[in-house]
């Protein structure tokens, strides 16, 4: 059994009380340690990645206990690819929030830490109580980051933010619940075989308890009408907090990709594509939505905000397409889109600082210190935000055009996503023009920024070259997501990974 | 037996979902306590409700009853719990902090309007 698949849950884990206890009064101290971790789970990650890349699913069953009765872990290449999405941007907010934001509160590296290891272990499971168990791990670090430095704007918001968790949480029980009193089972391969047996009698409560997860999965992602909790939320949070919750969303994302392709795929008899007749127009209405909500922000971490939900809302689309071509597209999308979003309330936050008294307000205002500086990064990143070329998010908007144009009515999802990018591109540009160019005019000068921002201005760099990346390697990469996605579709090369090739030629079971 | 188990869930879930819609703090907290009450006793249901049966291998038994359910909500007992306390400390500190309980953060002064 190969252990390097448990080390990303395992490594954060041990590294987050030893930052708790060891290095609670020495700031240096947990930044050391902290950078340590991430750069280590980068570095696991790739390994993982040289792991799986050759199409091979690893199972590690924890303390050797066979599924479908023990708990298992699962890499295969949709898992290990988040993992490193995961991991890289980790790294780059860790570089920006170890510029100051991190002494503004307690224990900010702790929990740091503990968030990853919900993160990842969430992408790791193949077990569906185990994923509600994660889900919890990273939602408790979340409210301590969340509210991370106090305030009261941020405390309220914080308030409402664990209100709606915990009813999430507890539509997840009622769920799983569900699901196992018919299923008998709660390891997502075992699910996979006997959902297609369910009898007609029972195949109501199964698909209510598939369709109550849904919703779960659906307020993780942020998609109407239950995304009321992210603007609150992502707007009051600390930057480098709202910038690793862009990942947050994706979770939820990578959920459904999984369980609705796995469990409720084509071979599941009557209930085979339960999500796609909701997913879809849930998606577009988030789409135009969010795009909408872009155009009417009036703060720069609102815009952000509003730009992640439309971009869940495009990566939604493509998922809910359910064929290898859109769920390609939206891994693609899936990887811009995260970096996209973090580096926006990154940039948010900095200017956010040099302007005293506006904040980060769409007004004009005097020039402020390293105008230009933000002004190109905010440039580029708006580039790659509303998919523009030349820039990543082109690229994932043209690979979603493309994959719907089989779907079943193309006519509406080009429409729309064509008008909600030219919505998004308005909605950016007067953003940017009024802070950044209209500001020039101004008579007078923001005092110099405090502090020294060499590391914050080197996090969003290296956010930007990921965007930049995935836009060179475009070629590489979308050959590898291609890959990947008819590794999911594959879903009898999972099965048969977890419970070894007997199970479906009705052997053990 | 299954309308007493069913009832109670019910009301429950009705009782909780009402608090959780209202507006000041305390209610919603007391609300998700009782959703996952009324979560816990459903999980325990999802077994199927048997009399005087043993979870594990016992020699002398005639049947047994589905031991996962019961580690299930052991687990949901524990992670309602903590989530319980850490609900409460974020609401007492938004009160401290916004000087009122609503949600919204509204001001006493709005509050009979």
């Amino acid at each position: 059994m190969n252990h390097w698949i448990i080390a990303p849950i395992v490594l954060p884990a041990i590294m987050a009380p030893i930052l708790l206890m060891a290095a609670r009064h020495d700031v240096v101290l947990a930044r050391i340690f902290s950078i340590a971790s991430s750069v280590a789970l980068l570095g696991i990650a790739l390994a993982l990645t040289m792991m799986v890349s050759d199409g091979i699913i690893v199972t590690y069953a924890l303390g050797n206990w066979i599924p479908p009765f023990g708990i298992v872990l699962v890499a295969d290449r949709l898992s290990v690819l988040m993992l490193l999405l995961t991991a890289g941007l980790a790294l780059a907010v860790l570089l920006f929030a170890i510029d100051g934001s991190d002494r503004q509160g307690r224990h900010f590296h702790a929990l740091f830490q503990f968030q990853l290891m919900g993160i990842n272990g969430a992408f790791l499971t193949g077990d569906f109580f185990n994923l509600f168990v994660f889900f919890e791990v990273l939602l408790i670090a979340s409210y301590g980051l969340m509210v991370h430095g106090g305030g009261a704007a941020r405390t309220r918001a914080g308030v409402q933010y664990v209100a709606i968790n915990l009813v999430g949480s507890t539509l997840f029980l009622i769920a799983v619940g569900m699901i196992y009193s018919v299923a008998g089972t709660l390891n997502m391969a075992d699910l996979a075989i006997r959902v297609p047996k369910i009898a007609a009698g029972d195949q109501a409560l199964l698909q209510t308890g598939a369709l109550l997860l849904l919703l779960v999965f659906c307020i993780k992602a942020a998609l109407v009408p239950v995304h009321f909790w992210l603007p609150g939320t992502y707007a009051n949070a600390p930057a480098p907090v709202a910038a690793l919750f862009a990942i947050m969303t994706k979770v939820g994302a990578y959920c459904v990709i999984r369980l609705y392709i796995l469990a409720f795929g084509a071979d599941a008899g009557a209930a085979s594509w339960l999500a796609a007749p909701w997913l879809l127009p849930a998606a577009l209405v988030t789409l135009t939505l969010g795009m909408t909500g872009v155009l009417a922000a009036r703060r720069l971490g609102q815009l952000a905000s509003f730009a992640v939900i439309g971009s869940m809302g495009m990566l939604l689309v493509a998922i809910a397409l359910f064929t290898p071509a859109s769920l390609s597209a939206a891994l693609y999308y899936l990887l811009h889109s995260t970096l996209a979003g973090a580096v926006l309330f990154l940039i948010a936050d900095l200017v956010s600082r040099r302007r005293p008294g506006q904040d980060d307000a769409l007004t004009v205002a005097p020039r402020f210190a390293q105008l230009s500086l933000l002004a190109g990064a905010f440039f580029i990143a708006a580039i790659a935000a509303t998919g523009m070329p030349p820039l990543s998010g082109f690229i994932g908007k043209l690979l979603i055009l493309d994959a719907a144009r089989d779907s079943a009515n193309p006519v509406l999802i080009w429409s729309l996503l064509l008008l909600t990018s030219l919505l998004a591109i308005i909605g950016f540009g007067r953003a940017g023009s009024t802070l950044f160019w209209k500001s020039t005019g101004e008579p007078g000068h923001f005092p110099a920024a405090p502090e020294n921002n060499t590391l914050s201005l080197v996090a969003i760099g290296l956010l930007l070259a990921g965007s930049v990346g995935l836009t060179l390697f475009a070629g590489p990469l979308t050959a590898y997501l291609d890959a990947t996605a008819e590794q999911v579709f594959a879903t009898r090369q999972y099965i048969e990974a977890v419970l070894g090739n007997t199970v479906l030629e009705g052997g053990i079971l | 037996m299954e309308f007493l188990l069913s009832s109670a869930i019910g009301l429950l879930t009705a009782a909780g979902v009402y608090l959780i819609l209202r507006a000041r703090t305390y209610p919603v907290v007391l609300g998700l306590a009782l959703l996952s009450y009324a979560t816990n006793l459903f999980l325990f249901a999802t077994g199927r409700l048997v009399l005087d049966r043993p979870p594990v291998i016992l020699a002398l038994a005639n049947g047994y009853t589905d031991p996962l359910p019961q580690a299930l909500v052991l687990t949901a007992i524990v992670i309602s719990f903590g989530m319980t306390a850490v609900i409460v400390v974020m609401a007492l500190r938004s009160y401290l902090e916004n000087g009122s309980d609503h949600v919204d953060g509204e001001t006493h002064s709005e509050d009979r309007s």
